[in-house]
């Protein structure tokens, strides 16, 4: 559930929509959005977060502290 | 002499080629010739030195011949938003819509949106010949979006040439994608070829699914970069390399770019001035790096032109420009506007206005062939001039309405284009803090004349106090022609003792100016 986008900081690239392995992430009006429900942290695809990764802007992509982190996929 | 026949760019071109082939027929020495209508001299079959098939490659492509450049016009269509690499000379967070400079856009269009566009900027601009997908981020970073666009266009206007410029770091896997849409023509960046180096230029890459950092991302990207243009080379695709001039961090290295370029096949190299300010954000703005001074810039460039073609003519456009190099009338086709336009594909009229074009064009090079005989007593002097143009290869603009000056070389081997110097106000900050006129001063001091349609008192006089002769008398005439004209008084007068031959000093490179067509807020 944990990474959003801070919508101040987006340029609306879109580069990060096609890395993320959930399909997670799609455009809203003249910035992207993560939704919580699909994001997985990457884990179990990739090491590091691949929105974090392909980002221009630093402190962009980052973990939304209301809401709890991702526990794994539901047993 | 024969004059221009083409209308000014800047209203609605008009031509008439029974007046063309008139003027060409009054033309001495140069008339059309039986043989496929082509003239009996000038540059139809293309330089000496240049095999037929990259002439007709190139010929109608105002990025890679300099000659086209007057006369062609180009479009970016801005469907690549994404990038996968991080240069410290751009960030992507700032744009402004009056401001002249790549990676910049005002707007992102969809691919039918960008097909849409194309065929009203085509139905507009007759000269327009060329497509181009630059960004604003990375074309092979946006792949889908990118052939899908190239895939509409090739169906709706056929005739139009498809090119892309690319960082590379993608290029390997989208090679034969890139031959499949006859995409003709590549431009890479390459601003190292020893990752030393590019450690200084790149913070990172994203290459299998990490973000790589250091000397590691550096070496991939080059390793990418040069596999890539050894792919094109392999398919006959042309490649231009664009390389970033930062001095002290790969100027003096850009000599071994080049060679390492060259002996891939690259087709021209084009070396341009770091853009670099403050209020770009960019990490080079930030931390004070400075650009090259124009005539650091050009000695560089003088520096690679051995048998490779070295690009001068490059104006480092937005990704969404429209319009001949130099000029941007973007404004005019925002996606408002071309959707609310009556959009008719006119192939056949297109091709009688490129027709035309290329007779002017003969012309002019007639013309120049004319006046270069008798230069050869010339020795070792050479100056350079300043010409304010509105395209066509002719003296046609006012001193007091120009926002470029093309820079021309004179020597005994005839006038050679080698550049060209803004002079348009800056985006912020610019209006009224600063003097117009020291402005142009500073950009053309460099500079022992310059050639004008028109000029002021005023001007003229402040022109000749520091030192750079007006010259308004080939108003409306060939650039080169004049040049080498004017070039040969100068001569004289300097063998007569009538003035003395003085070398002039260096000028200044203007960064991030606007060339809108109109002035937005912003």
């Amino acid at each position: 559930m944990p990474y959003k986008i801070v919508a101040g900081q987006c340029t609306n690239c879109s580069a990060c929509e096609a890395e993320c392995p959930n399909e997670a992430i799609s455009e809203q009006g003249t910035t992207f959005v993560i939704d919580p429900a699909k994001c997985t942290e990457c884990i179990g695809h990739y090491d590091t977060p691949q929105c974090v990764a392909i980002c221009p802007v630093d402190h962009t992509c980052v973990i939304d502290t209301a809401l709890p982190r991702y526990q794994g996929a539901p047993a | 002499m024969a004059s221009s026949v083409l209308g000014s760019t800047a209203g609605e071109p008009v031509v008439d080629i029974a007046d063309v082939m008139q003027k060409m027929a009054e033309h001495k020495g140069c008339g059309t010739s039986s043989e496929g209508g082509k003239a009996s001299c000038g540059s139809s079959a293309g330089p000496a030195d240049m095999p037929p098939e990259i002439w007709e490659k190139v010929k109608n492509h105002p990025c890679y011949s300099e000659e086209a450049h007057h006369h062609y016009a180009r479009m970016h269509v801005a469907v690549a938003p994404a990038c996968n690499i991080q240069c410290n000379y751009c960030n992507r967070k700032y744009d402004c819509a009056n401001e002249s400079r790549p990676g910049v856009v005002s707007e992102r269009l969809s691919p039918e949106q960008a097909a849409r566009k194309v065929l009203a900027v085509a139905s507009t601009i007759p000269q327009m010949t060329v497509l181009g997908i630059a960004g604003p981020g990375d074309p092979l970073a946006n792949p889908r979006k990118t052939f899908e666009t190239f895939r509409l266009i090739s169906e709706v206007a056929p005739d139009i040439k498809l090119c892309l410029s690319t960082n590379g770091l993608a290029l390997p896997d989208w090679v034969d994608e890139i031959a499949k849409y006859k995409v003709d023509h590549v431009t890479i960046t390459i601003n190292m070829v020893d990752p030393e180096v590019g450690q200084h230029i790149y913070p990172w890459v994203f290459w299998n699914h990490q973000r790589v950092e250091g000397i590691e991302a550096s070496r991939i990207l080059m390793e990418r970069q040069l596999k890539g243009l050894e792919m094109l080379t392999e398919r006959g695709i042309l490649a231009k390399i664009n390389s970033v001039m930062i001095p002290g961090v790969n100027d003096m290295h850009l000599v071994e770019v080049n060679k390492a370029v060259k002996a891939r096949g690259a087709f021209l190299h084009n070396i341009m001035p770091l853009i670099s300010a403050p209020e770009h954000g960019t990490v080079f703005g930030l931390n004070g790096q400075r650009g090259p001074s124009a005539q650091e810039l050009k000695a560089l460039q003088d520096a690679c032109e051995g048998d490779m073609n070295m690009m001068r003519h490059c104006r480092q456009c937005r990704a969404d420009a429209v319009g001949l190099l130099g000029e941007d009338r973007s404004a005019e086709f925002t996606t408002d506007k071309i959707m609310a336009m009556d959009v008719q594909y006119d192939a056949e009229g297109r091709k009688a206005y490129q027709e035309a074009v290329e007779a002017e064009r003969q012309a002019k090079v007639a013309a120049k062939a004319d006046e270069i005989a008798g230069l050869d007593a010339v020795g070792e002097i050479s100056v350079l001039v300043a010409v304010a143009t509105k395209g066509h290869g002719v003296i046609n603009e006012h001193f007091g309405h120009a926002k470029e000056f093309q820079v021309y070389e004179l020597s005994a081997k005839g006038a050679k284009f080698v550049g060209h110097r803004r002079v348009d106000l800056y985006c912020q900050g610019g209006f009224g803090e600063e003097d117009a006129l020291d402005t142009i001063t500073r950009a053309i001091n460099d500079c022992h004349a310059v050639f004008v349609a028109k000029i002021g008192g005023c001007p003229r006089a402040d022109l000749e106090k520091a030192g750079i002769e007006p010259v308004d008398r080939f108003a409306h005439e060939y650039i080169e022609a004049s040049a080498i004209a004017w070039f040969k008084d100068y001569l004289a007068n300097v063998a007569s003792g009538a003035i003395v031959h003085v070398e002039r000093g260096d000028a200044a490179i203007r960064q991030g100016a606007y060339s809108g067509g109109a002035l937005l807020a912003g």
